[in-house]
């Protein structure tokens, strides 16, 4: 059809035109990025998928550290920063001994390479065993590359899944103890486990609660004594790194790319949805408000007035309080609030003046229907003036949906942007110096923001010729 | 002009005044009655206020040790009783679209009534008391940098006009698009420049935590928490407002009239004062009076990010705790102020635009 090959050369020309601006280039290279990222979170991570990861709780990311920076951030501290590193038992014999008592030994042998102490160090048993023979009695021995020996610990378990953590106080008075007998100095109470774990044992360090991290060959020792046949014992353990992944954690553990990935195409199906239904609704209601005139006219005019009083915000977080709205309706409600928005003020005053041009006048003569000289005739002149307008609002739908959700007002099951630094504003990421975990989303809002604002800048130079000169 | 042509256009002026003042009391009238509609969830706040009725009662009777020895039943006839009369005593038994309009009434006539849960600082629960201690906060806070934003992009942008196509005219022009980022986003980054990483800036608040007692010293101190709030609007729009500011008036500057007064080989000065200044104001000065009751409606967003106390601030408490009332209040005032501000501003242009004055005579 003609007109659609019109369409299709308007179009090009257009984008032409937009490769003639610095800004249209890079707002261009930006929204591919955009668009990009949220192909590649779509089509890797089903929707259902993402929000059921986002919302496991604790279990899913039992082995990721907690609040990690990402990997790439050792680039700017240069040092080799520890990552999480995950042993299961393979190295385990278990031997019997007489009776139904069965002895299990696990040993787990590792290289620790890295110039920082780990964040954190679990263990997770799995134990298989019967009650009315006895429960499972475990001993763990920590064997650090200078040839220290601690036992860490002696316990007996009563439950078939329990772990141990290497934060608590019995490590601590563990190692106390045993840096008591060996070096007779009692060490400084600023050490904490992860450094006694892997840190350098000198007298001054252990005085000073200064600690170097010692390189080597690590050995962890879990024996356990158990009784009848078919009694078991399995155990992880987890060397939790400070850094993870190319976003990092949160304070779920939970990887931030989810997050990050999936809020682009929510931003953008979010943002261009609202800009596009609100713009074209403004514009059919102000071409109908400045055509047809009389009562209508005045009617849409002082309904608009009445818009203009009512606190767009307020309503907005009064609706979404009340009713706990999700994202789409949450986008619903912003149309409905800002269809008679200002704009319509400014169009009118365009058609009123496109209504008197003689083509129109000559349409009517000839007996177009009004619907006719408002589709064909008036709206494809108003249209071109109005595009980079709708272009450049994308942003502050996006910014807007940030807003509500930083406020804590947002879709609660969806990972979106805004919802991230509210995360990370409520846990205090500012102050404790997680920059990363705002600064990641926010520089993928920045990012959204910047792309259509420079689109629809160089937009409306190529509209507007007399900006051209300008 | 004779005396009788002149005495019409007068009367012709105050019918004018008259017609825009009843539409625009319309206009608030109706905005105040969909936002008591919507503060309420059409009657579903009353079911709230019930419902916390209903339990504060309980409470108090399962507590007072004079009814220990009445039986169940007894004790929840009892209870039930009192609270019918709580809700009589508060009117909650007539229907809600009845006190709809009682609210509408009391709302318009400026008769706020008393806030649900929040109070104000000096524990008063009156929702005008909760208002009037935090609009001077916003004002002191919004109202500065809507000024200072006003005059930077006025004069910088009148500047960069005078030298359009300048190295700092074009960098302007390229960084217009960085005012698409809200203030409240900007705070976010200046907190942690001014506040986590150099030490030297508060990251919210009004004053220090104790207060000081030296007046000079408190002022000082409410000044610093300013710093970052102010900075973050104005940094948000700052190239956006020299931008479209230098763009206004460069368009102005070709108009005819001001070509003829070149022509004429008037000095650049005089030119750009009285034929490009003047005639660009009125535009100009409604944006900046439009901007800046918009800015006592309070940011909300800003406010909540520096909890800084003010109006922006206790619309979101009053909300998040479904305080109607102090919804309602500060949703009154903000129409008012909004509907003064328009109707004062048609009348200025009446009367200064002779295209208006026309149709008086």
């Amino acid at each position: 059809m003609s007109s659609a090959k019109g369409f299709a050369g308007a179009v090009k020309s257009v984008l032409q035109e937009l490769l003639s601006y610095k800004s249209g280039v890079v707002g261009l290279l930006l929204l591919g990025f955009l668009v990009a990222l949220s192909i590649y979170a779509v089509t890797t991570i089903p929707m259902e998928k993402a929000i059921a990861m986002w919302r496991s709780g604790g279990t899913m990311w039992l082995e990721n550290p907690r609040l990690a920076p990402p990997e790439w951030i050792q680039f700017f501290v240069g040092k080799n920063l520890p990552k999480t590193m995950v042993f299961n038992s393979v190295n385990k014999t278990s031997i019997i001994v007489g009776d139904g008592v069965k002895k299990i030994h696990i040993e787990f042998v590792f290289y620790y390479p890295y110039d920082d102490f780990p964040s954190e160090l679990n263990m997770f048993f799995t134990a298989n065993f019967s009650r009315q023979l006895g429960t499972p009695k475990i001993n763990i021995l920590w064997i650090k590359p200078s040839g220290d020996e601690v036992n860490v610990t002696s316990f007996s378990t009563y439950s078939s899944t329990f772990s141990f953590y290497f934060v608590t106080d019995p490590v601590t008075e563990a190692f106390t103890s045993y840096i008591r007998q060996r070096y007779g100095i009692e060490p400084s109470y600023m050490i904490t486990n992860m450094q006694l774990l892997f840190g350098k044992f000198t007298p001054e360090s252990l005085r000073a609660g200064r600690m170097s991290v010692e390189k080597g060959v690590y050995k962890a020792i879990v024996d356990a004594t158990l009784f009848g046949q078919d009694s078991d014992l399995d155990c992880k353990m987890v060397v939790y790194g400070t850094v993870y992944g190319i976003a990092g954690t949160d304070h779920l553990r939970r990887p931030l790319e989810i997050a990050l990935l999936w809020g682009a195409p929510i931003a953008l199906a979010f943002g261009l949805t609202a800009s596009l239904v609100t713009t074209f609704a403004e514009m059919i209601i102000a071409t109908i408000s400045g055509y047809y005139g009389g009562v209508l006219d005045s009617i849409i005019q002082r309904v608009t007035e009445i818009y203009m009083v009512l606190p767009f915000l307020p309503f907005l977080i009064l609706i979404s309080v009340f009713y706990g709205l999700n994202i789409w309706t949450l986008l619903a409600v912003i149309i409905v609030l800002s269809i008679f928005g200002p704009g319509i003020k400014s169009t009118r005053a365009l058609v009123m003046q496109i209504k008197e041009y003689p083509y129109v006048e000559a349409a009517k003569t000839y007996g177009a229907s009004n619907m006719r000289i408002i589709f064909m005739y008036i709206i494809p002149k108003i249209l071109p003036p109005i595009v980079p307008g709708l272009i450049a609002a994308v942003p502050s739908y996006v910014f807007l949906e940030a807003a509500l959700a930083f406020l804590g007002l947002g879709d609660p099951s969806l990972p979106t942007w805004g919802k991230v630094i509210n995360d990370a504003f409520e846990n205090g990421a500012l102050y404790k110096g997680y920059f990363y975990w705002v600064l990641e989303p926010s520089a993928l809002l920045v990012v959204t923001g910047l792309a259509f604002a420079l689109l629809g800048f160089a937009l409306d130079r190529i509209v507007n010729p007399r900006l051209r000169e300008m | 002009m004779d005396e009788s042509k002149l005495s019409r256009m007068y009367a012709g002026f105050v019918k004018f005044v008259l017609k825009r003042f009843i539409v625009l009391y319309l206009t608030v009238v109706i905005a105040v009655y969909a936002t008591i509609l919507v503060a309420n969830m059409g009657g579903k706040v009353d079911e709230i206020v019930i419902g916390d009725i209903r339990m504060s009662v309980a409470q108090m009777v399962n507590q007072n040790p004079l009814y220990k020895g009445l039986p169940g039943d007894q004790r929840a006839k009892l209870i039930e009783e009192m609270v019918q009369q709580e809700i009589k005593r508060r009117g909650l038994d007539t229907p809600f679209y009845v006190r709809s309009l009682i609210y509408l009434k009391d709302a318009l006539t400026l008769d706020l009534g008393r806030a649900l849960v929040l109070r104000s600082d000096s524990g008063s629960m009156y929702v005008k008391n909760i208002i009037l201690e935090r609009l001077p906060n916003t004002v002191m806070l919004f109202t500065t940098v809507t000024v200072i934003n006003f005059f930077l992009h006025l004069f910088i942008g009148l500047y960069l006009s005078r030298h359009y196509g300048s190295l700092l005219d074009k960098i302007s022009v390229a960084l217009a698009p960085t005012s698409v980022i809200p203030g409240w986003f900007y705070g976010i980054f200046l907190i942690l420049i001014f506040y986590s990483w150099l030490h030297v800036l508060p990251p919210g608040g009004l004053v220090d935590v104790p207060p000081p007692d030296n007046p000079v010293d408190y002022a000082l101190s409410v000044l610093k928490h300013m710093i970052l709030p102010m900075l973050s609007w104005i940094i948000s729009g700052f190239f956006l407002g020299i931008y479209s500011n230098r763009t206004f008036f460069l368009i102005f500057s070709t108009e005819d009239y001001v070509e003829a007064a070149k022509a004429k080989g008037l000095p650049p000065r005089m030119i750009e004062t009285r034929y490009i200044l003047r005639p660009t104001l009125p535009p100009i000065v409604t944006n900046f009076a439009l901007s800046l009751v918009g800015s006592w409606g309070g940011a909300i967003i800003t406010e909540t990010v520096f909890n800084w106390p003010g109006l922006g601030l206790v619309t979101y408490n009053a909300i998040s705790s479904f305080d109607t009332p102090v919804i309602v209040g500060i949703t009154v005032i903000y129409a008012y102020l909004l509907m003064i501000t328009v109707l004062v501003l048609d009348i200025i242009y009446a009367w200064l635009d002779p295209r208006i004055k026309i149709q008086f005579r």
